[in-house]
């Protein structure tokens, strides 16, 4: 999880998915139940709506359901739909990047798939 | 408590300190008042507890008019920066005035604030340091229970420590009970994560009004060569830019961002933050945003 906040992105974004992460991470197990509005908004020193505008996204998307007066807890299908999600996102975050950097390095494609290849290892 | 304000002015002589400034505090909220010096945030929190009288215009706090209205009085606290008692008091006779005036006033978060912020009850007040004046003003402020609470900037005085741990009680205290809290400050990097919302006064004018989270998303700074950025940002609200070394970086707003096509076009995207917005909005004149 993150301990600290940045600039890089809203904070309900980042609370999102920070909660995210440790799902997919199996830190925050399927059915576990996760903290707060007010936990995250005492951990983070942050307004409880902030906090709870970033719950709501995961609430949104079936990857946390809210039990009226208990709290609220990790849906069944959580990891499927955060990784299913990631895997989308992953080209526009990670490979574009690294094509861009690439380019301005003057690397070619087959020394991007060799030290892609390296790394697997 | 909500808090409505409608076309209110307040002069003094010749000189305008607010201008037919409307706004809606809700209840429940924590509010960000924010503004560059003799903007009017003073002034405005002052009518707000009924310790000054508006020239034009309707104030009511719960549905009544707060100026000289006893019993409301003592549902709205202000702290000011400085000078918020008598000289020749100790701390447990101001404490002791607090439980008397405010009926839900609370000693038992009095004593855990006294301890936290370590203060002796037995001190004079004449006799505390500014950082001391401080913390006081805060305990009271939150032990008052109020319901609408108003700081005008009295955490100044406190050296970062205290401040931060200024900031870990008032979120404690706000989800313990929440209040209609209202907040000036300067230091608005360090305090605006604890805003729901955020007013920036101008020159005695309301000169936006928003969640702090949709405020924000209406914002982006974005990096880039310069010819490229000058292209992408044609027509578009920009309202700071610095160039170097042939990049430029500008500050757009009031606008909707798709962030993903601005990566791929080549453009470094970072979140913009209040501090930012406030000071570069405060010099341009033409940004009227209201929700």
């Amino acid at each position: 999880m993150t301990f600290h906040l940045n600039e890089d992105k809203p904070i309900f974004q980042q609370i999102a998915d920070t909660i995210e992460s440790s799902i997919l991470e199996g830190t925050l197990a399927v059915g576990e139940r996760v903290p707060s509005t007010n936990e995250f908004a005492k951990f983070y020193a942050i307004n409880p709506a902030t906090a709870a505008k970033g719950i709501n996204l995961l609430v949104d998307e079936d990857i946390i359901y809210k039990k009226r007066g208990i709290g609220m807890f990790v849906a069944e299908g959580a990891p499927t739909i955060i990784s299913a999600k990631r895997k989308s996102r992953f080209f526009h975050d990670y490979i574009l990047p690294l094509k861009q950097e690439a380019v301005k390095l003057g690397l070619t494609d087959e020394d991007l798939i060799h030290l892609l290849k390296g790394a697997m290892k | 408590m909500n808090v409505e304000i409608s076309n209110l002015s307040k002069t003094y002589g010749a000189s305008k300190a607010l201008n037919n400034v409307s706004l809606l505090f809700e209840a429940n909220k924590i509010y960000g008042l924010l503004g560059r010096n003799g903007a009017g945030k003073t002034t405005l929190m002052q009518i707000l507890a009924g310790q000054q009288r508006q020239s034009h215009g309707v104030i009511k706090v719960g549905g009544q008019d707060p100026f000289e209205n006893g019993t409301l009085l003592s549902q709205i606290s202000l702290i000011n920066e400085s000078n918020n008692f008598k000289n020749n008091l100790k701390i447990k006779d101001v404490l002791k005035i607090g439980a008397l005036f405010y009926p839900n006033w609370c000693t038992e978060t009095a004593d855990k604030l006294l301890a936290d912020f370590e203060l002796d009850r037995q001190m004079k007040t004449k006799k505390l340091s500014k950082g001391m004046a401080s913390a006081l003003g805060i305990v009271i402020g939150l032990a008052s229970k109020t319901k609408v609470t108003i700081f005008d900037e009295p955490y100044i005085g406190l050296d970062a420590s205290a401040r931060y741990r200024f900031y870990d009680i008032l979120l404690e205290e706000y989800q313990k009970e929440p209040r209609t809290i209202i907040l000036s400050t300067h230091l608005i990097d360090e305090v605006s994560n604890l805003f729901e919302e955020v007013i920036i006064i101008d020159e005695g004018e309301v000169l936006l009004k928003q969640n702090k989270d949709a405020l924000l998303q209406l914002s982006l700074q974005l990096s880039g060569p310069t010819k490229a950025i000058d292209h992408y940002t044609k027509g578009k609200q920009v309202i700071h830019a610095t160039e170097m070394m042939g990049n430029k970086t500008v500050l757009l707003f009031n606008d909707v961002y798709d962030v993903a096509d601005l990566r791929q076009r080549g453009f470094q995207v970072e979140e913009t933050n209040i501090q930012k917005l406030m000071v570069y909005l405060t010099e341009k004149k033409d940004v009227r945003t209201h929700d």
